[in-house]
């Protein structure tokens, strides 16, 4: 084994640059699927991190219904969750540990002689509990606030820059949202860029009471985030929120829903479907990369075999049997291509964060991808050498010796 | 004790499309050990055919052939191998050397394939033994192309000798080389025949076939004499003699 090794070794060397021309093809190949399917984990990953950032456990309840057959209404359609819903759901399901609606609306927002068109959400005091999302200074609005209307709001990490300047701190300022003056009891921390790419902190968060009567007049919600007690009771929560909605909103048996429940796994789903594809083609194009290397690494052995028909023919006449010449051609193909595929995991080690510094693109190396690439390519010299090293066992020994 | 060679009516018949070519057509043959064989002929006499069989390269069509009391009629592709392995040692017209490899490599070759395994150390070792033997010990690192054609062929007669063979079969060992060096390459051969190495070789040249011990004369696939050699040439003294010409030719310019 060792000794084949060797030889083999010693057969490479003798024509380095040919073996790395043959090599190159398999080199592509492996850092394609390298790259490629660090992209796929990456974007993944890139998403998974957002949504977690939307909160833990959290449940989403939207108006209407992408899937509904037929019509696609979706977030089109006019907001129908009520505020008996979010009553209802607040009353009858337990295992809830937070839970706001969101009434948002867009809306002129100054301070000074700043001003700025910004998200405000009308959003209830659990809200930032639910959303994991911490303050930088200040405190949260409380529910008598909510109550009671109260013209106070929080602010977020953009709109605090844009209206007051970097760094200085707005709790204790005022703004005027629509004219109507608003004091900031708190500064949100920065939340990045979120699911939908969007700026998740140019925003004012506002009690939920306080957009509807005095900014947008609206009386219904687009949004209600429930936050589950733990992981394991997201399932029998979502199921009871479908049920309570659907007796709020009378919908009677074999209709659809006018709303959907999401859960994070169903969201992450969602938008990594897109993702996905993406990594299956990336993987077709590598995978015929892969075949059109491997057909190289055929083509050169077959030229090998024949070049080296003599060395055939005196190992055969020392005494070599058919199975050893077999194992030599088989394990030079081999070494070959794991050569190559070494070299492709390492090019595409340092091409992925190039591509991520280039283009913003995020991309992720995960030790199964190159764990695979690395047997796939074992796999290609073996499948690949061998028919050239039949070839070669075959030969008969006088004739391969008196080759010119 | 079994004789190394023994041909018994042997027959060697080619198919090449329609064309039927009786290349060896009934040969009886014995050689025991110790003997130094040179076989003659011309060219399509039928001699290489007998080489190739004899050298468990090729099996014959009809008849029989042992090498050492074993028929290689009835042995497979692999058992011929093997017995290559064990029990003979080639030496080629062309030197046969594995290009861009040393001497030393070139020499454990046959060891790569022995059954049982030889240990790395073991390899190194008797490759080492067997080029100093033929006078190369200083060149083990050498490739073949930054040797002579005299130094490739005694490499080539080391890697013939290192698996300890019975018999030592030489294809026209003496066709590339000059005649000094050729006069060289037999003295080896009659040295290691003087210890006890039973050597057979083609050759063209009577003149080299003098060094032999006996000369079996083919002509169309048939031996047409068999004899031993009379005036028999010592490739020592030969070489004394070809030194002292060389000094005469010196001295009186």
């Amino acid at each position: 084994m060792f000794a084949t090794l060797r030889i083999a070794l010693m057969a490479i060397r003798r024509n380095v640059l040919r073996s790395f021309l043959t090599m190159l093809g398999i080199i592509v190949g492996i850092a394609a699927v390298i790259v490629g399917v660090s992209m796929g984990t990456g974007a993944k990953a890139e998403v998974d991190k957002r949504i977690a950032g939307l909160g833990q456990n959290l449940i989403t309840v939207m108006s209407g219904n992408m899937s509904r057959g037929g019509v696609r209404g979706g977030f089109g359609m006019a907001p129908n969750l009520s505020i008996e819903d979010f009553d209802a759901i607040r009353q009858e399901i337990s295992q809830v540990t937070a839970m706001s609606p969101e009434a948002g609306t867009t809306a002129q927002v100054a301070s000074g002689n700043q001003n700025s068109s910004v998200r405000v959400s009308g959003v209830s005091d659990e809200y930032i509990d639910a959303r994991s999302w911490a303050l930088k200074s200040g405190e949260n609005f409380t529910a008598a606030d909510v109550r009671n209307a109260s013209k106070i709001c929080l602010i977020g990490a953009t709109t605090a820059k844009t209206l007051f300047g970097e760094g200085i701190d707005p709790v204790g300022q005022s703004v005027r949202i629509k004219n109507a003056p608003f004091t900031i009891v708190g500064w949100l921390e920065a939340k990045g860029s979120g699911s939908f790419g969007q700026d998740q902190d140019d925003v004012l968060l506002v009690p939920y009471t306080s957009v509807m009567k005095r900014l947008s007049g609206d009386t219904k919600f687009r949004f209600i985030f429930v936050q589950a007690e733990s992981p394991d009771a997201i399932p029998l929560v979502q199921e009871q929120l479908k049920e309570l909605l659907r007796r709020q909103h009378k919908i009677s048996d074999g209709k659809d829903d006018d709303f959907m429940v999401r859960n994070q796994q169903e969201t992450s789903d969602f938008f990594n479907a897109n993702n996905r594809i993406m990594t299956v083609l990336i993987g077709f194009f590598a995978g015929i990369s892969l075949v059109v290397g491997g057909i190289g690494i055929m083509n050169i052995m077959l030229v090998s075999v024949t070049e080296r028909t003599r060395e055939i023919g005196i190992r055969l006449a020392v005494g070599a049997r058919g199975r050893d010449v077999l194992l030599q051609f088989l394990a030079e193909a081999v070494l070959l291509s794991v050569l190559g595929g070494g070299v492709g995991i390492a090019v595409g080690y340092w091409l992925a964060p190039l591509l991520t510094q280039l283009f913003q693109f995020p991309t992720l190396i995960s030790q199964s991808s190159v764990i695979l690439a690395f047997t796939v390519s074992a796999i290609i010299g073996i499948v690949f050498g061998f028919f050239p090293a039949l070839k070669a066992a075959n030969l008969d020994p006088i004739d391969a010796l008196r080759y010119e | 004790m079994p004789a190394v060679i023994q041909l018994e009516d042997f027959h060697k018949t080619y198919r090449t499309g329609e064309i039927e070519v009786r290349a060896v057509r009934g040969v009886n043959l014995i050689a025991e050990p110790g003997e130094f064989v040179a076989i003659m002929g011309s060219s399509g006499s039928g001699k290489s055919t007998l080489m190739n069989t004899v050298g468990c390269l090729d099996r014959p069509t009809q008849g029989k052939c042992l090498i050492d009391g074993v028929d290689i009629g009835s042995l497979s592709r692999n058992e011929l191998a093997d017995l290559r392995n064990r029990k003979l040692g080639f030496v080629f017209q062309g030197f046969n050397l594995l290009a861009r490899t040393t001497a030393l490599e070139n020499v454990q070759l046959p060891m790569l394939y022995a059954r049982p395994r030889i240990t790395v150390s073991e390899q190194n070792r008797r490759a080492a033994e067997a080029l100093e033997l033929v006078g190369l010990g200083e060149r083990m690192d050498h490739t073949p192309s930054r040797l002579s054609g005299g130094q490739q062929q005694r490499v080539a007669i080391a890697r013939a000798l290192v698996n300890r063979p019975t018999l030592l079969l030489a294809d026209e060992p003496t066709g590339n080389l000059d005649s000094r060096t050729g006069i060289e390459i037999m003295g080896i051969f009659q040295k290691l025949n003087d210890e006890g190495m039973t050597v057979v070789m083609v050759t063209h040249e009577l003149d080299i076939a003098h060094y032999c011990k006996r000369i079996v004369v083919m002509r169309d696939g048939l031996v047409r004499s068999d004899a031993p050699v009379t005036a028999r040439l010592n490739a020592l003294e030969e070489i004394q003699k070809l030194e002292a010409e060389q000094k005469a030719v010196q001295l009186n310019p």
